[in-house]
């Protein structure tokens, strides 16, 4: 009984915040030797920790395959700079990179560079205008964009005086090389956002977080995101929706492998049992078409990564359920994505209406 | 031995000219060399930087695309050397303090103390110009500015203590909140403040108020000592010691048998530039490749690279390449140790930032020759006494003011 689509893992690092490169590069290194297709780094941005790209950037040449995927703030932050941030880790990953677009909610961070908290909405258009910018940068159209909406991203703060701490990044109007994968893929986490964050994702998103408690809810959602994307012109077989996970394997004896009734209460899918049950789980969500794989996010990554490894992973890769070796080089491989052509159809097509 | 001062080294890695054309690997290995020399650090920038007589700030630090980001793939060297300092160039006109105190900062971490921040302020080529306030005084002050807001986001975090909320409101930038990473191993990074295009007062003023080093402009040992002399005055007025600034002039070497020999090599060099870095054969032709259907000035297609002409000099712009300088040392390697020790002893300098290339042995021919005549002269270190760019560079701990 093999999968109709191919299941794609990935899991996150997140824990309480470390300095220490030696933590990252043992969670990676596990992840890696389970041949997940990539592993996550949340940007603590008001909450203490390092950047999660200078993070990843260090693990890369400590790895060979697996992707790598930081959180990239965009709420206050150069989208020039990013791009060329971004590239760089694609460039020394050999194309594992990938980012997942962050966007700061909180006063607290906006203060950190002389701003208010915009609203919700506002906070989107920012992050998709990055998106937009820095797919722009790397497909060697700035000139496109800065004749198109002039100064929107600097905003008054071109000249540094109307809006400080937000300053404009260079326009070289270079065309420039792209990044090994053509663009790093794009992770967009609708876990916690609504309407406007949907809209990110149907424009721009190569992979799609999505929660869910029932295999139900994750095929109705996933289907949602697809017609969104296929609506603005998008081909939906280039994009992978994965069901967001917290696990907890802390468990000592192995209970019933079943989503927690409390914490589905807040939406969110939590798993607690045995990694053998885990297994199961994503097999009979994944079978039933429900989504194309899980994005887990284990309470304790130092305890829960390696039994997620040798335990769930394992079973899986021994029912030919997943795969046991990463036969790509690139992320977009292990994603089974295609290389994008340098243009922005879908995106036009979306701005169009 | 005498207690003579030691000499100090880095290494300007100028921009890989982009992902398709340097393997990460040519970089990596440049990094290893230098740290094989024992070099005080290496200097990245984002762009195709020039050297010498063609270099401005224009061809420094930035975020251009195709050129790597420097913090990034310091990141990354870090995972691949042990010792040796890792200096990234941020334009603070493009970058705001908080990122740029956060990433620097967590490069600090991971790698263990050996992060250094190169202040680059400068014109950035084919911007728009700023609206108003667009003469170079303001990037200076707006340079100033972000160090000030980037230290204090740095001491936010006592030595062992709990982090204080910052409160910056300059006239640029506005920083308000608590820092998210805890103190530095090194406490303060080392400022590198780059001023290869000239050095202006104000530059110098900005070098002998902020910085640990100073990279100047090459332009022999009379102008070296001037430099030194006026920025040791500026110090004094800053209430600085000359000690606390390394005055460190970018060189290009090239080394031969003899002395013709040397001078014979550095006659090849004067055909068009090419890039420390030869460009990566395999990838051509690959879907990377033919990706770039409009090359850009750094994806020259065959042969040498060719470093793009200083391209804000009208009278060249379209023109063939310039003629480039002569390098700075051109001799035996026992002859290119003794200029740079009379340059040490003379106070004309207090090191040197070598940018290395490739046609002429790079930075192996330089580490394999006159790194260890450096050494029998007593001028440079033979191991790595700490593990910090600071202690590298003689720097002692930073005292706390709170």
């Amino acid at each position: 009984m093999a999968p109709i689509r191919p299941l794609h893992l990935a899991v996150a690092l997140d824990g309480p915040a470390r300095f220490d490169a030696a933590h990252y590069a043992g969670l990676v290194a596990l992840a890696e030797h389970g041949a997940l297709d990539f592993v996550t780094l949340g940007d603590p941005y008001t909450r203490p920790g390092p950047e999660a790209l200078s993070v990843l950037s260090r693990i890369a040449p400590l790895t060979r395959r697996i992707g790598l995927v930081p959180t990239v703030t965009t709420t206050h932050t150069d989208p020039h700079r990013l791009a060329a941030a971004l590239a760089t880790l694609d460039w020394v990953s050999q194309g594992r990179a990938g980012w997942a677009v962050g966007v700061s909610a909180t006063e607290a961070g906006a203060r950190l560079y002389g701003h208010h908290a915009a609203p919700a909405p506002e906070r989107w258009r920012d992050a998709e205008r990055t998106v937009r910018v820095v797919t722009d940068v790397w497909d060697g159209r700035t000139d496109v964009w800065d004749g198109r909406t002039g100064g929107a991203v600097d905003g008054a703060g071109a000249d540094g005086a109307g809006s400080p701490g937000r300053v404009p990044g260079p326009r070289t109007g270079r065309a420039a090389p792209r990044p090994p994968q053509g663009r790093p893929p794009v992770v967009v986490d609708l876990t916690g956002a609504r309407e406007p964050g949907r809209r990110l994702a149907a424009r721009h998103a190569d992979v799609v977080l999505i929660r869910a408690r029932t295999p139900d809810e994750a095929a109705e959602r996933r289907a949602t995101v697809l017609r969104e994307a296929r609506e603005l012109g998008r081909d939906p077989a280039a994009l992978r929706v994965l069901l967001s996970l917290s696990v907890d394997l802390g468990g000592g004896e192995p209970r019933p492998g079943s989503l927690d009734p409390r914490r589905s209460a807040a939406r969110a899918a939590h798993f607690s049992g045995g990694p053998v049950e885990l297994a199961e789980l994503i097999a009979r969500w994944h079978r039933d078409g429900a989504v194309d794989g899980c994005h887990l996010v284990p309470l304790d990554p130092h305890r829960d990564l390696e039994r997620v490894v040798n335990g769930t992973v394992a079973l899986l890769q021994h029912r030919s359920l997943f795969r046991s070796f990463l036969p790509g080089g690139t992320l977009r491989e292990h994603l089974g994505l295609p290389r994008p052509a340098r243009g922005r159809a879908p995106v036009a097509a979306g701005t169009a209406r | 031995m005498t207690a003579a001062r030691r000499l100090r080294l880095a290494v300007r890695l100028t921009g890989a000219p982009g992902r398709t054309g340097t393997a990460f690997s040519q970089v990596e290995q440049l990094a290893r060399t230098a740290e094989r020399g024992l070099f005080d650090f290496l200097l990245l920038v984002g762009d195709a930087g020039t050297t010498g007589a063609a270099t401005d700030f224009a061809d420094c630090a930035a975020p251009a695309p195709g050129c790597p980001e420097p913090l990034t793939a310091l990141g990354a060297l870090a995972a691949v050397t042990d010792r040796i300092g890792l200096a990234a160039a941020v334009d603070p006109g493009a970058t705001g303090p908080y990122d740029i105190a956060r990433a620097v900062a967590s490069l600090d971490h991971l790698s263990g103390g050996r992060a250094g921040w190169a202040l680059a302020p400068r014109d950035v080529p084919g911007q728009r110009p700023p609206r108003r306030g667009a003469d170079r005084a303001e990037r200076y002050r707006r340079a100033a500015e972000s160090v000030r807001a980037v230290r204090a986001l740095w001491d936010s975090w006592p030595p062992g203590g709990p982090p204080r909320p910052v409160a910056h409101h300059g006239r640029y930038f506005t920083v308000e909140g608590e820092f998210t990473v805890p103190r530095c191993p090194q406490g303060r990074p080392p400022i590198v403040a780059v001023l290869t295009a000239g050095d202006s007062a104000r530059g110098r003023d900005l070098a002998a108020r902020t910085a640990d080093v100073l990279l100047s402009r090459h332009r022999g040992p009379a102008a070296g000592r001037a430099l030194t002399t006026a920025v040791g005055a500026r110090l004094a007025a800053h209430g600085r010691r000359p000690a606390d600034l390394a005055v460190m002039p970018e060189v290009t070497v090239v080394l031969g048998d003899s002395a013709a020999d040397a001078e014979e090599r550095a006659a090849g060099l004067r055909r068009p530039r090419t890039l420390p870095y030869p460009p990566v054969p395999a990838r051509r032709g690959s879907p990377r490749e033919r990706d770039g259907a409009v090359p850009g000035p750094l994806a020259v297609p065959s042969g040498p690279r060719r470093v793009p002409a200083r391209r804000r000099t009208p009278l060249r712009a379209g023109g063939p390449a310039p003629e480039p300088e002569h390098p700075s040392f051109t001799g035996t390697a026992a002859a290119v140790a003794a200029r740079m020790e009379s340059y040490l002893r003379e106070r004309a300098a207090d090191g040197f930032v070598l940018v290395p290339h490739p046609a002429h042995g790079g930075l192996d021919e330089f580490v394999d020759r006159v790194v260890p005549l450096l050494q029998e002269r007593g001028l440079f270190r033979t191991a790595y006494e700490g593990a910090t760019l600071r202690s590298h560079l003689g720097l002692p701990e930073p005292v706390w003011k709170g």
